[in-house]
């Protein structure tokens, strides 16, 4: 019999003309044309309203996003450091919960809200949201995945995918392949190690069309610490027309390269069950980017047979690389 | 006129505790909101009785185990843009991996209070005095000051955030302590009454730039050329309203508690008709005073400047006060490797602050004191004899002297 998943109360988005048509993050930023993670800002605004505080971490939705005098954030926002935006969150949370208690403020339900990038939340500030995720505050830690350092003109990070091409990992006459780091697998690391967060999830801007925002609203309706990782093509740094960028996010979860699931309470949830729809060829989402340009077959095999084991072989297929059931000999 | 504390009881009791104690019981009175901490020697102790305090229902605020120092601080500085009042701390090493988020919570204007618990930086590990995780700061746009006494380090909590939160200010604040003499030495200390802190202490409010949804600001967006020579030149105007907003503080202070710090930036022992005076910070004002009563015995005019305030450096006041000296002694309990004479930190400001007298005394510098080592009455008689010498024309090979060195 299947596990009862915990109810969540949210208000469901069911179409999209269901969706508020509510702003609240707007013009005045100045992000690339077809920018993915932009569309993260604006769904996770618009899911979760104007009773919110956030911090962004250093990184392009910093940089390209809130020039001075020109902010598109119409809820209160603010800059954190790169690697801190789990103790951004949670200095926010923790003011907000005394003040109340306290009665400075009035009490009421304020979503805490922290984006982070790949580099700043995956890589350095990794143990700050590890810290985050063992509070019991209310927040929500968002890190948007462009697969690179984007603002500082693209730079390898711990989430680029395998043999991509970046300004630290260029392609060369003796090496072919600079990234030779498989993708680091952070949603599922921090679902692991952090048994009493409620909610993990990961998602893509609009893949399947307003998944993202309710996973959103999920989240801040849960309870307690909460993390989200979006898969955002970035068409600066993945080298496509602007045009294809929310075809690239669908080809990368259709591909399996990019699994979309939800960690309830321990409980996985496939939002894209890659083994039951099938999955296509990982070549196909691959070609598409100019920063593959220099594979050869060989490699792409590779990146395919990685992707068969995440979904073939592994214990909970997709989401966490452990192999159960092998005892230890003698 | 009789001050408000002859007349009604400011004082709840009096207690044995050491600095680190102090400074929780300061915390407590203050009725801070958040709290992050993070351990390293030897400051460590203040957040265990604040933990302790908390745990035992004496005083309600958040705390929060942080992963490092670096996510500590930023919790502290995000908690104080939603407007709660803030408190964190560190040592030596720990002090330096949290730098960014020091350097952002002055740049931001946030008035959160941080005790810095003076220890050597790494390496070799040392838990002993030594002043460079403090003096770091002194270019970042911080309030930073010395406490010579736990009854001082107490006290300078709530001084400290009342200046800090002053909305002509809004600078964030570090309060320094000497590890182990100060941090880890036990006093008697006068604990004031919680109505008398509220009288002087009023509720923080951090006003048109709190993050708050009914206040919906961007903050600290990305300027570039356009604008941060402006921002710089706000937070310098701010730092130079600190100068007016400390003596009024004081002033409201003495009004309350009683007469206890004459010259709020530093205090000056026997200096009114002295020749010669040193100059430091922190505990070794004791030894010092011992020092100069023991000169005054053998007929010698000496005085001793216990510099309170770092950052602003009360440039006029010193001015007026080391101006009138032939000679002055600094006791750098801290170092600058390849700075001018190969001296401390505190010696170029001082040096540099007199520069424009037309009458200037002679300036020497000490280096005392590093990773701990004592710095005895002995010592601070010859850091005098030595300063009495070159005022009175004697040269030197060298213009910096080490003290308690082993050779
Ligand atoms: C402590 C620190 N180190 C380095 C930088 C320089 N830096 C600014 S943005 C950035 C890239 C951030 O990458 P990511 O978090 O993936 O965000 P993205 O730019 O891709 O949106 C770096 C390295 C910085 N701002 N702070
Ligand atoms: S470089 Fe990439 S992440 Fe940055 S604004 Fe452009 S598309 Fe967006
Ligand atoms: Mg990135």
């Amino acid at each position: 019999m299947a596990t009862q998943l915990p109810v969540i109360d949210y208000e469901k988005i069911k179409k999209v003309h269901d969706a508020p048509l509510e702003e609240f993050y707007t013009s005045g930023h100045r992000t690339c044309q077809g920018c993915e993670s932009a569309m993260v800002m604006r769904d996770f605004a618009k899911a979760a309203g104007p009773r919110t505080v956030v911090t962004g971490a250093t990184g392009c939705m910093y940089v390209a996003n809130t020039s001075y005098l020109t902010t598109p954030w119409i809820v209160p926002w603010m800059h954190t450091q790169l690697g801190a935006g789990g103790s951004s969150a949670v200095g926010m949370a923790a003011g907000l919960r005394a003040l109340m208690r306290k009665g400075r403020i009035p009490k009421e339900k304020i979503n805490v809200i922290n984006f982070s990038g790949d580099l700043g939340a995956g890589d350095m500030g990794i143990g700050g949201i590890s810290g985050a995720l063992q509070t019991d505050y209310d927040l929500l830690v968002i890190m948007y995945d462009n697969e690179s350092a984007a603002n500082t003109d693209i730079q390898a990070t711990g989430s680029t995918t395998y043999g991509a091409q970046t300004t630290f990992t260029p392609p060369g006459s003796k090496h072919r392949i600079m990234q030779r780091r498989w993708k680091k697998n952070v949603a599922a690391m921090l679902a692991v190690g952090h048994p009493t967060c409620r909610y993990v999830a990961t998602a893509s801007a609009t893949f399947p069309a307003l998944d993202f925002m309710n996973k959103t609203r999920k989240a801040l309706s849960i309870g307690g610490p909460t993390f989200i990782h979006t898969f955002d093509p970035c068409p600066k740094g993945w080298d496509f027309h602007p045009r294809y960028a929310h075809e690239l996010g669908e080809l990368g979860v259709k591909s399996g390269i990019f699994p979309l699931y939800e960690i309830i309470d321990g409980q996985v949830v496939y939002t894209y069950d890659a083994r039951q729809k099938g999955r296509i060829p990982v070549r196909e989402y691959l070609e598409k980017q100019g920063r593959f340009a220099h594979l050869i077959d060989e490699d792409v095999d590779y990146i395919q047979s990685m992707v068969d084991t995440m979904w073939n072989e592994w214990d909970i297929p997709g989401v966490a690389p452990f192999k159960a059931g092998l005892s230890v000999a003698g | 006129m009789a001050t408000v504390a002859e007349t009604t009881n400011v004082w709840a009791n009096e207690l044995l505790l050491n600095g680190c104690q102090a400074v929780a019981q300061g915390v407590k009175l203050a009725n801070v909101d958040v709290i992050a901490a993070y351990p390293i020697r030897p400051y460590t102790e203040v957040m265990d009785q604040l933990s302790k305090l908390i745990a035992d229902g004496e005083f309600d605020s958040e705390y929060i185990v942080a992963d490092s120092e670096h996510s500590q601080f930023e919790i502290v500085k995000h908690a104080s843009s939603v407007g709660a009042r803030a408190f964190g701390g560190s040592s030596g090493t720990g002090w330096m991996y949290g730098f960014e988020a020091l350097v952002v919570a002055a740049t931001d204007r946030l008035p959160p209070l941080f005790v810095v618990g003076n220890r050597a930086l790494d390496d070799p590990g040392a838990f002993g005095v030594e002043h460079n995780d403090a003096l770091a700061l002194r270019d970042m746009g911080w309030l930073l000051c010395w406490a010579s006494t736990a009854q001082e380090a107490l006290e300078h909590v709530l001084i400290g955030y009342r200046i800090a939160e002053d909305n002509r200010v809004l600078m964030p604040m570090a309060l320094a302590m000497d590890g182990a003499f100060l941090t880890h030495s036990q006093h008697m200390i006068k604990v004031p009454t919680q109505e008398a802190v509220n009288t002087f202490l009023p509720p923080f409010n951090l006003g048109k730039r709190v993050l708050h949804p009914d206040n919906p600001v961007s903050i600290a967006p990305q300027v570039n050329e356009d604008w941060v020579m402006e921002l710089r030149r706000q937070n310098w105007e701010a730092a130079r309203r600190a100068r007016t907003v400390i003596p009024e503080v004081y002033k409201s202070f003495n009004d309350l508690f009683g007469p206890r710090y004459a010259n709020p930036f530093f205090d000056e022992f026997m200096c009114e008709d002295a020749e010669v005076v040193l100059v430091g910070l922190g505990a070794v004002a004791m030894p010092a005073r011992t020092a100069v009563r023991r000169l005054r015995e053998q007929g010698k005019k000496a005085g001793y400047v216990n510099l309170r305030w770092f950052r602003p450096f009360p440039t006029e006041q010193l001015r007026a006060t080391l101006g009138r000296m032939k000679g002055v002694g600094i006791i750098d309990r801290n170092f600058a490797m390849g700075s001018p004479d190969n001296g401390g930190i505190v010696v170029q400001d001082i040096r540099s602050c007199l520069y424009p007298l037309t009458k200037r005394p002679v300036v020497t510098d000490f280096i005392g004191g590093l990773g701990g080592r004592d710095m005895s009455i002995a010592d601070c008689v010859r850091m005098f004899e030595i300063t009495f010498d070159a005022a009175a024309g004697q040269q030197r090979d060298e213009l910096v002297t080490w003290i308690g060195l082993r050779e």
